[in-house]
């Protein structure tokens, strides 16, 4: 397979990570153990590591970011290396520089490596097809595609709230999957650890087609979908969907697939309420339940760095810059 | 080149489908015609005696609406480029698309695409005239001077046109002249930002997807037109099964319609693109298994009655790009005749029914009197080795655009000559 292989380096280290699909279970677990390592390195007073010193890190933003590039940059820091930030409106590209020359331009000046975001899918891969040898490229969002560190930090975050054996558990995702590429992340990221049943819920102009050919349960009622659910994750309804003939509004919207106190009783008691953000309130979510005992949405913001530092590191472990693709 | 040069084409297997012909024989031409089929006519003594033992004679290749991207695209190709790369590849005659920059909706445009084709004089090339003016969907081209400049047929390319009642008009008008109308089915509300088949890839992919109905709702309404208006419509690059369907039954119910498809769409399906490799990146897109099978069925079974190539030759930065920013389309020139061929390897095609889908079929469809080789036809021949296998690499690639998904495919018929007119265009030995 060419997309393990673009991925995962001849001894089976991570030598980009681009996306879960085409990773395995023992490197997503490598992930975890590796985050939890570092989880502690953010609670000292002192809150950096030496790992990264000497390397140079560029945060290649084509598109608006303040949660991940920034918990990026902070990850960076804190294993030491230098951080550059550089956040590109994508329509000034397209009207000089190509993606390419502004690659090029970039390694021209040494750098180790490429945290990119951008609105198509499959721009990670490309630029890690086209990075030298030596750099390392990690997909930080590529359109609806992957993104990958997302999908991994709420693995942690899973892990840490209800053990290791994903066997056990029902996770129900709901909301906007088909422009989602946190939910393809996490969908591929929950099979890969085996996860007892993955579920989808939303209405059917919001899931993508063949949706179950990734492994979910499909549902159009919300209380069907969290009945019994140990881990819930509402994605964020993006107010573009109210303009064309996606959705008829928000009212109705939240009416149907808003999880509030009164739907959460459907779950299990001690279920986990998760959220990517930044959230809506009233809209995919209730305040109460977004501020409310169940939910962890903070934590995974603090986890978002111990997992960006692990895959960061993972990445320029054996980076020896000898090309075995 | 010298003018009327008499040729005895000898020992060869002449496959004519038109003519029903499949025999080893002589052909001679002369005065740019067959002149004769077998025995050599009394007192005829051939300028050059091409020996083709061992070869396989047929009538030269027509494509159907290939981008030659000249005028305005010659970053990517030229007519000169293009018609030498078609000669190389048996292709006889090319119909060009009218999206080029200046759009064909001028007979200058029309004028500018004939006379360079004449400097190269390789193959012959006939231009598409635009639908609509600039082909902005709107307003009716002048299709009467189109067809007076030369033009055979009308087509938007993929260009949408406004509403149904420009679509209605359109037929109406085109059909006052007898036009054939060269339509892409396409509704663009649906398809529109997608860049690949809907469904289980496209979703794992996270690419924005062209659903089946796209084809199909354009194809159901399309065919209502034709019953309405009378018009000729021709349905280019198929690629669901669904709207085959539909055609082969507007056919069986004597609704002037008629169907291609293209090589990669009987070749490939979205499965292929793996890895978001730009080069499987084409619009309409590669779809379904079932519906590439489909498309084989109705290929073997004639409600496809020809095969193109879909040449979109492309400049390398043109396909260097995240794959929603790269341009569609492949270059299909050089694959054209070799993958007609391996139909008949997969059992789908008689030999005689896969060269018929290259020659008689788009020369019927087109009303052009080429794709034939009986006594007194036009003498475009191509003439190939149907057992030397080669590899499709950038080196034998002779299209300036490299942009295809078969490279590296093992390719086996090879041509040795072609012929326009009677006029050799292309001989292997000294051309390549």
């Amino acid at each position: 397979m060419r997309k393990a292989s673009l991925q995962i380096r001849k001894d089976g280290r991570l030598r980009h990570f681009l996306s879960i699909e085409g990773l395995n279970a023992a490197l997503l677990q490598e992930i975890l153990d590796t985050a939890e390592s570092f989880a502690g390195v953010s609670a000292q007073s002192i809150k950096k590591v030496p790992l990264l010193r000497g390397k140079t890190i560029v945060n290649l933003f084509f598109e608006p970011s303040t949660r991940t590039r920034t918990t990026f940059e902070l990850a960076a820091k804190r294993l030491s290396a230098d951080v550059l930030n550089i956040n590109i409106n994508a329509s000034s590209t397209s009207k000089g520089e190509t993606l390419l020359d502004t690659l090029r331009n970039l390694e021209a000046m040494h750098v180790d490596m490429f945290v990119t975001r951008h609105s198509l899918s499959g721009t990670s891969h490309f630029i890690a097809h086209h990075v030298e040898p030596h750099v390392s490229v990690i997909n930080a969002g590529d359109g609806w595609h992957s993104h990958p560190t997302q999908a991994m930090l709420d693995m942690f975050t899973i892990r840490r709230e209800k053990g290791a054996d994903f066997g056990r558990l029902t996770v129900t995702i709901v909301g906007d999957i088909s422009h989602s590429r946190v939910a393809r992340s996490q969908i591929n990221a929950l099979n890969l650890l085996n996860t007892g049943e993955v579920r989808v819920v939303a209405p059917r102009t919001l899931l993508p087609a063949g949706i179950e050919s990734l492994g979910v349960h499909v549902h159009h009622n919300l209380r069907d979908g969290i009945k019994d659910a140990d881990v819930i994750i509402l994605l964020r309804l993006q107010n573009e969907r109210m303009l064309g003939a996606t959705l008829p509004g928000k009212h109705e919207y939240y009416r149907l697939f808003g999880l509030t106190n009164d739907n959460l009783s459907i779950a299990k008691p001690d279920v986990t309420v998760m959220h990517p953000g930044p959230i809506n309130r009233g809209v995919e979510i209730d305040s109460q339940v977004a501020d409310g005992p169940h939910s962890v949405i903070l934590q995974q913001v603090t986890n978002g760095i111990a997992v960006r530092m692990a895959v960061m590191s993972m990445a320029m472990q054996h980076n020896t810059g000898e090309e075995d693709v | 080149m010298s003018e009327s040069i008499r040729l005895a084409i000898e020992d060869g297997r002449l496959i004519d489908p038109a003519n029903n012909r499949d025999e080893i024989t002589n052909l001679y031409i002369a005065d740019g015609k067959v002149l004769a089929i077998g025995k050599k006519p009394d007192g005829f003594r051939a300028d050059q005696t091409i020996n083709a033992t061992g070869l396989t004679v047929i009538p030269g290749l027509i494509d159907t609406l290939v981008h030659l991207r000249e005028p305005g695209h010659e970053h990517k190709a030229t007519i000169d480029s293009e018609c030498r790369c078609a000669a190389a590849n048996g292709i006889t005659t090319l119909i060009c698309r009218p999206d080029t920059s200046p759009v064909v909706d001028t007979p200058a445009v029309v004028e500018l695409i004939r006379h360079q084709a004449q400097l190269t004089a390789k193959s012959r090339v006939f231009s598409v005239g635009a639908l609509t003016r600039g082909l902005k969907g709107e307003q009716l081209s002048e299709m009467a001077a189109l067809q007076e400049a030369g033009c055979i047929g009308v087509s938007n390319a993929q260009q949408p046109l406004a509403s149904s009642l420009v679509t209605r008009r359109a037929l109406e008008y085109a059909s006052t002249f007898g036009l054939t109308v060269f339509v892409y089915p396409d509704d663009h509300a649906l398809s529109e930002k997608g860049c690949l088949h809907e469904g289980p890839v496209a979703t794992r992919l996270g690419l924005p997807g062209i659903p089946e109905a796209s084809e199909t709702v354009a194809v159901a309404r399309d065919i209502a037109l034709v019953e309405q208006t009378g018009a000729h419509v021709h349905f280019c690059n198929i690629t669901t099964r669904r709207a085959l369907r539909m055609v082969g039954r507007a056919m069986f119910d004597n609704i002037s319609v008629s169907a291609d498809c293209s090589i990669p769409h009987l070749f490939l399906t979205d499965v292929d693109t793996r890895n978001f490799d730009s080069n499987y990146h084409l619009i309409p897109p590669l779809r379904s298994q079932s519906d590439r099978d489909g498309l084989r069925t109705g290929l073997a079974e004639g409600a496809i009655s020809l095969i193109c190539s879909g040449h979109q030759p492309h400049e390398p930065d043109a396909k260097l790009a995240p794959f929603p920013a790269t341009e569609p389309g492949i270059s299909g020139l050089d694959t054209l005749l070799p993958l007609t061929l391996r139909l008949v390897d997969d059992g789908l095609l008689s030999l005689s029914q896969a060269i018929s889908r290259l020659t008689e079929g788009p020369a019927k469809m087109l009303n052009l009197p080429y794709g034939q080789l009986g006594e007194g036809a036009i003498a475009d021949i191509c003439i190939f080795n149907p057992k030397k296998p080669w590899i499709l690499s950038h080196n034998t690639m002779q299209s300036r655009g490299k942009n295809t998904p078969f490279m590296g495919w093992e390719m086996n018929a090879h041509v040795r000559y072609t012929l326009r007119d009677g006029q050799i265009i292309f001989n292997a030995e000294n051309d390549l």
